[in-house]
């Protein structure tokens, strides 16, 4: 094990310590609380799958009157913003503290993006009365697409916190726990927003 | 004992082991009644004895928090208590508001009390487990106001701990939801949402912080491990706990005439509340695996250790058995309800309260730890009552399973009273395994008399 971790090539770029032991990035206690993020949301899909099973056409005529194109707006700026995010990490562990605060500023930017879209689709759906007692498929798209938004503004929060710890030049080689902790969370949220997209959007 | 003002937490442990005493007696005689129904009739009806027996459980719960508190705080600020005097005001106040209330139940037939208590100016009476009179009802704010005060007025002084504001965050949580006990609208849908605001949102909610905030203490105190890493684990336990615990809430939504979504909500969020339990289980032996030193008090490790187990188990466990809304629409309100909040109330409060009584009543007395002697017949009690409490559970959930299946599956359903007499024989089993549970208590009583020679070394 010890040699296909040493011979292993790091990925990203700039990557100070090549032949260190494979870690844990960020927190152990985030990654206790991705897992059991990951675990609700998991239970969630399942059970919008199973649902969906018993009710395929009612799913396919509703889903079919969600905006798609706003859908994948968003999810090219989820995954926009947890690419700056990367960029920020990267930064943070040149020293470049300027830079990832300016990455991080970007990553808010687009994660700000994200809710100004969900917004105008969750106008557009009350406007519908679209409520989560018309109908099974509305009750599993507001449900879960509401739990994700509340996770993206939590997110957003920590991107904030991040941002101030970056300008002030907190984050570097030896302190990189805070920034990585939080691009952990960051990309947990665009990833679960990766399944929920197609999943609810899209596959019929 | 590090700081004087430390002492007021004695009266407040012994008047909570009195309560308790007292609650498991009136669960003897609701056991006997479930098997000879007319037992004690007229004198102390099964509602009467029902409301004694869950009511002594809330209140010497609080006693047992309250004294926590009052021992804790100080250590953790590192200061002593804003005012020992009205701590111990407080504990009289308390402790006599409740006696009066326990007696008005037994003595007064409970229309009558309500009368008596000014339940016509404002109507709250007649809710399980809320069921006391207005009166009470205030006294409890007005205490726990005070008794929030003096606490946060001496964390404010001193030095800040996580566990510390983790323990204030619980504890004002406890008094916010327990005015919900005052809103008692006409719709009983409504009457029954905000209900559970109180029940739920107190024993799935903030008391899980006030546990977990207790726990993380004694294990700091036995285990001698870095409170960095405690803290740590304290903070991801109680956001697992909220996170799953507030929306869980759903799971009392099912059949209440609350919309269709909660089924969905409720059944998610609660099967998911077993994780925070689990957390404090791995925490627990976690710190006790790496601990640095070996405590003198074995007793307050083996409670702490057992706390983490039980908590799982019949909070964890028994409660997801029944949570999701499918099997839920057939269990509701059985046995198995009985058997999990059993297990529930034992394994989470009653094990963290004895726990940290057990940690601190030696202290309190003048020595880091009892007698040798006095510690084996501890922890005799702590597998007495605890086995004794894996039977009651055993017995009703098999109650519930058969009750379920005649009363609600079966092709040519019971009613409810014939599939009672049904029950019969887990009933007795049930009662016997209470005897069981009874004498254990006892011999937890009988360890505070032991004599022998005390540990000294420094805690």
């Amino acid at each position: 094990m010890e040699t296909t971790s040493t011979s292993l090539p790091h990925g990203a770029a700039g990557h100070p310590t090549p032949a260190a032991e494979p870690r844990l990035a960020g927190d152990l206690a985030i990654w206790v609380f991705i897992m059991a993020e990951l675990l609700a949301f998991g239970a969630f899909f399942a059970a919008y799958a199973f649902t969906r099973a018993n009710n395929i056409e009612l799913f396919n005529a509703e889903q079919a009157g969600l905006d798609r194109t706003a859908g994948a707006i968003n999810t090219i700026l989820l995954l926009t913003s947890s690419y700056f995010v990367v960029r920020a990490v990267q930064a943070a562990e040149l020293r470049a503290a300027r830079a990832a605060a300016n990455w991080l500023l970007a990553a808010i930017v687009t994660g700000l993006g994200f809710i100004v879209v969900k917004l105008g689709e969750y106008a557009a759906a009350f406007a519908h009365d679209i409520s989560l007692s018309s109908s099974p498929f509305h009750m599993f798209y507001l449900s879960l697409t509401f739990f994700h938004f509340m996770h993206v503004i939590l997110g957003l929060v920590i991107l904030v916190a991040m941002w101030n710890n970056a300008r002030q030049g907190r984050y570097g080689p030896g302190n990189m726990n805070g920034i990585e902790t939080g691009a952990a969370y960051w990309h947990m949220v665009d990833l679960v927003w990766l399944i929920l997209f197609p999943l609810v959007y899209v596959i019929h | 004992m590090q700081y004087k003002s430390q002492a007021v937490a004695m009266p407040y442990f012994i008047a909570a082991i009195g309560l308790f005493v007292g609650q498991i007696i009136f669960g003897l005689i609701l056991g006997m009644q479930y098997v000879v129904g007319d037992f004690l009739f007229p004198e102390i009806p099964f509602n009467v004895a029902r409301m004694v027996h869950t009511n002594l459980l809330i209140v010497w719960l609080l006693f047992g928090f309250m004294g926590a508190a009052y021992y804790l705080i100080p250590e953790e600020t590192e200061t002593e208590l804003y005012s020992p005097k009205l701590a111990l005001i407080l504990f009289w106040v308390f402790l006599v508001a409740g006696a009066a209330t326990i007696l008005g139940y037994l003595l007064v037939d409970y229309a009558t009390l309500a009368s008596m208590t000014g339940n016509d100016l404002l109507a709250t009476m007649g809710r399980e487990f809320l069921e006391q009179p207005l009166l009470t009802k205030i006294g409890i704010v007005v205490v726990a106001l005070a008794f929030l005060f003096n606490i946060t007025m001496t964390v404010l002084k001193g030095r800040k701990t996580v566990i510390s504001i983790v323990l204030l965050l619980g504890l004002w949580g406890l008094a916010i939801f327990f005015l919900f006990a005052f809103y008692n609208p006409v719709n009983l849908v409504r009457d029954k949402f905000y209900w559970w605001w109180v029940v739920h949102l107190w024993v799935e909610g903030v008391w899980e912080l006030i546990m977990a905030a207790m726990l993380a203490f004694v294990l700091i105190k036995v285990t001698g491990v870095d409170r960095e890493v405690i803290e740590k684990w304290l903070y991801v336990i109680i956001t697992l706990a909220l996170c799953t615990g507030i929306i869980g809430t759903g799971h009392h939504y099912f059949w209440i005439g609350t919309p269709e979504y909660w089924q969905w909500w409720g059944s998610i969020f609660s099967a998911l509340e077993p994780i925070p339990f689990f957390a404090m289980t791995v925490f627990a032996f976690n710190m006790v695996n790496r601990r640095r030193r070996e405590h003198p008090n074995k007793a307050a490790v083996l409670w702490a250790l057992g706390t983490g187990v039980m908590a799982f188990l019949g909070a964890g466990v028994w409660g997801f058995l029944h949570t999701l809304a499918p099997v839920n629409y057939f269990t509701h309100g059985s046995q198995i309800t009985a058997a999990h909040g059993h297990m529930a109330f034992y394994g989470a409060y009653v094990m963290v309260v004895i726990t940290i009584i057990s940690y601190a009543m030696p202290i309190l007395r003048g020595r880091a730890a009892n007698s040798e002697k006095a510690q084996v017949v501890e922890m005799w009690s702590f597998w007495l009552m605890t086995i004794a409490m894996v039977f009651i559970t055993l017995f009703l959930t098999a109650a519930g399973i058969l009750q379920v299946w005649l009363q609600r599956i079966s092709d040519t359903p019971m009613s409810f009273m014939a599939t009672q007499d049904q029950l019969m024989l887990f009933y007795w089993m049930r009662e016997w395994a209470g005897v069981m549970f009874f004498i254990g208590l006892l011999t937890y009583l009988a360890s505070f008399f032991i004599k022998g020679e005390a540990k000294t070394a420094k805690a």
